[in-house]
């Protein structure tokens, strides 16, 4: 019974740490990029700890064998990059700016590129 | 590798009913014995033996789960660094994966795992622009992809 209380505890703990860091990133961090790094990841890795530890909660302590939470996990981890890449990819269309930081950008040029070959064809761009 | 497990499948429900015993147990019985059967008989199979293939999958999962863990914990040295130093890049990756299922797996594994994420695939679908959060050289970038994500992917998907 201990052992799985300090198992609850750890991995409800690193489930808030990891919540608070996703909160403080939003805040920290220069542009929607990064935030969305922040967003979209840490926030995962702490939902999934929290419902962990409450699986193993509900498993060991009540007695309750709740499949749900193990479906819930899987269906973060289906979702939650799908999100993060079309909110990355909508901005950079739209035409958000980098920050002044960064140091490289690839996708600028192709995009540019897209755009003109879209623009001489005269089709609509479904991008 | 799916005509495989069905066999496997169809040989477990043979043994039950030959042995009259339709319980779990006598399921599980079969399915062990048809497995048996099936890893004499490989030379038969095109493919390859779908257990290889499982174990990859179970391996891939562990590198995953690893690969978060390590890279989360990076993310949050950064955050919580008082003059926060961070150099944002999006770069450029060629990727040798065909099939949609696996481009769009790689694209989901590289933008769960943190410090990368991806903002672009070409229409060909040949390169991923992937935006990192601390860039420090594009080749050791692309490269620790190519060899845990892409590998791996690979490792599952060779016939």
């Amino acid at each position: 019974m201990t052992i799985a209380n300090i198992l609850i505890i750890v991995s409800i703990s690193v489930g808030v740490l990891f919540s608070v860091v996703t909160a403080l990133g939003l805040v920290r961090l220069p542009d929607v990029y990064t935030r969305t790094h922040a967003a979209s990841k840490s926030s995962t890795l702490g939902v999934l700890a929290i419902l962990t530890g409450t699986f193993i909660h509900f498993w060991i302590v009540e007695g309750i064998f709740n499949t749900q939470m193990i479906i819930a996990i899987a269906f973060l981890f289906i979702t939650a990059p799908v999100g993060g890449h079309l909110i990355g990819r909508a901005a950079y269309i739209s035409g958000i700016k980098v920050s002044e930081q960064t140091v490289r950008d690839d996708l600028g040029p192709a995009v540019q590129r897209k755009k003109k070959r879209f623009a001489l064809s005269k089709k609509p761009a479904d991008d | 590798m799916s005509t495989q497990i069905l066999l496997n499948f169809f040989l477990a429900f043979i043994w039950m009913f030959m042995t009259v015993s339709f319980t779990p147990a006598g399921f599980a019985i079969g399915f062990l014995i048809g497995l048996g059967i099936i890893i004499l008989m490989r030379r038969f199979f095109t493919g390859r033996l779908y257990l290889t293939r499982v174990w990859a999958v179970i391996s891939l999962f562990v590198l995953f789960l690893k690969e978060l863990i390590l890279s989360s914990v990076q993310v949050l040295s950064i955050v919580l660094r008082p003059n926060m130093n961070i150099k944002p890049a999006i770069f450029e990756m060629e990727t040798e994966l065909q099939e949609d299922w696996e481009v769009t797996l790689l694209s989901a594994l590289i933008t769960l795992t943190p410090g990368t994420l991806v903002v672009g695939i070409s229409d060909d679908q040949k390169r991923l622009y992937i935006h990192a959060l601390d860039f420090e050289d594009v080749d050791k970038a692309v490269s620790s992809i190519k060899n845990t994500f892409e590998r791996a992917i690979l490792e599952v998907s060779r016939p």
